[in-house]
């Protein structure tokens, strides 16, 4: 079975060998690039959350001054 | 508090990996046998080391949340696994592209070392629908982090079955008694582990910082009794 599979496929040429080199330094560049895009995304999310909480605790501050001086 | 130090970790992550690849490339020697295929290794062997470690760091984590019942652990479980399950999959990518250009193959079924490595992955495929599928919160963590424990202790004992069975024909580079890999080839081999090890530990940081906010972020909606502070992921533990 490996003589048969060495056989099949003997060393690549350089020129040949330099696509699956490059193919598979991109598949794990691409990999970390879709991990921190979707990264990216929760943290945005966050952020947003984190402003609506904000604006949240302010505007009930505000009541509550607005319910002081009545 | 988990961002803490994840400035310096991910400016050392990057030196690192950079420096890894410049030996790779301008460094490290064409093998022999494989020509520049072989460039592969530097890319594909660290990123199955630092997935079966990570994996066997997260059983050690689910130890710990089992003996003092700390969600923290079970958070720190979690991500030790989702960060390997994601170098899992460039792994098994990485993998076949090698041996599609060393083998004529994608994939070769009778290879113990491929298989294992498969079935590893597909069991940590498990870890997320396991989770998914119970409601309660405390229960959740308990059944995943013995998950965690069981599936963390077969990584080294499928690691040491495939040592011992017979290799078609993936290589066993550390294993040899003759030969192996001569010193200019481990240099960069061991850069390159560096450098993965790295980078497995930034994304969790940032993973496990991500998550701290997002808690923090729902224990302040609750306590203003904000709109939507009922809203919760069911799948990822919450981190505080």
């Amino acid at each position: 079975m490996l003589a048969l599979l060495l056989a099949d496929a003997p060393a690549l040429p350089l020129d040949e060998a330099g696509k699956y080199v490059a193919g598979a330094y991109v598949v794990f560049v691409v990999l970390l690039v879709i991990y921190v895009s979707i990264m990216a995304s929760k943290v945005a999310r966050i952020e947003r959350e984190l402003k609506e909480v904000a604006s949240f605790a302010e505007q009930r501050k505000a009541e509550e001054k607005e319910e002081v001086s009545a | 508090m988990y961002g803490k130090g994840l400035r310096p970790l991910s400016i050392a992550t990057v030196a690192m990996l950079a420096l890894s690849l410049s030996l790779v490339f301008f460094y490290a020697p064409l093998d022999a046998d494989q020509g520049f295929i072989q460039k592969i290794f530097y890319l594909h062997v660290p990123l199955a080391i630092t997935a079966l470690v990570g994996f066997i760091v997260g059983g050690v984590f689910a130890i710990a949340h089992l003996r003092s019942g700390n969600a923290k652990w079970d958070a720190y479980s979690y991500v030790s696994i989702h960060i390997s399950v994601i170098f899992g999959v460039a792994v098994l990518v990485t993998g076949a592209i090698w041996a599609k250009a060393s083998w004529g193959h994608w994939w070769v079924w009778d290879e113990p070392t491929l298989v294992s490595f498969l079935i590893v992955f597909l069991l940590y495929c498990t870890y997320y629908p396991f989770r998914y599928a119970i409601e309660d919160r405390d229960r959740q963590a308990r059944y995943a982090s013995v998950f965690a424990v069981t599936a963390g202790a077969f990584v080294p004992l499928n690691f040491m079955a495939v040592r011992m069975a017979q290799s078609l024909v993936h290589p066993r580079v550390f294993a040899t008694s003759t030969g192996g890999l001569p010193g200019s080839m481990m240099l960069v081999f061991l850069c390159s582990l560096a450098a993965m090890a790295l980078l497995w530990l930034t994304l969790v940081k940032f993973e496990l910082a991500a998550k701290s906010a997002s808690g923090q972020v729902k224990r302040l909606r609750r306590a203003l009794d904000a709109p939507g502070s009922g809203a919760s992921s069911r799948i990822a533990p919450e981190v505080s």
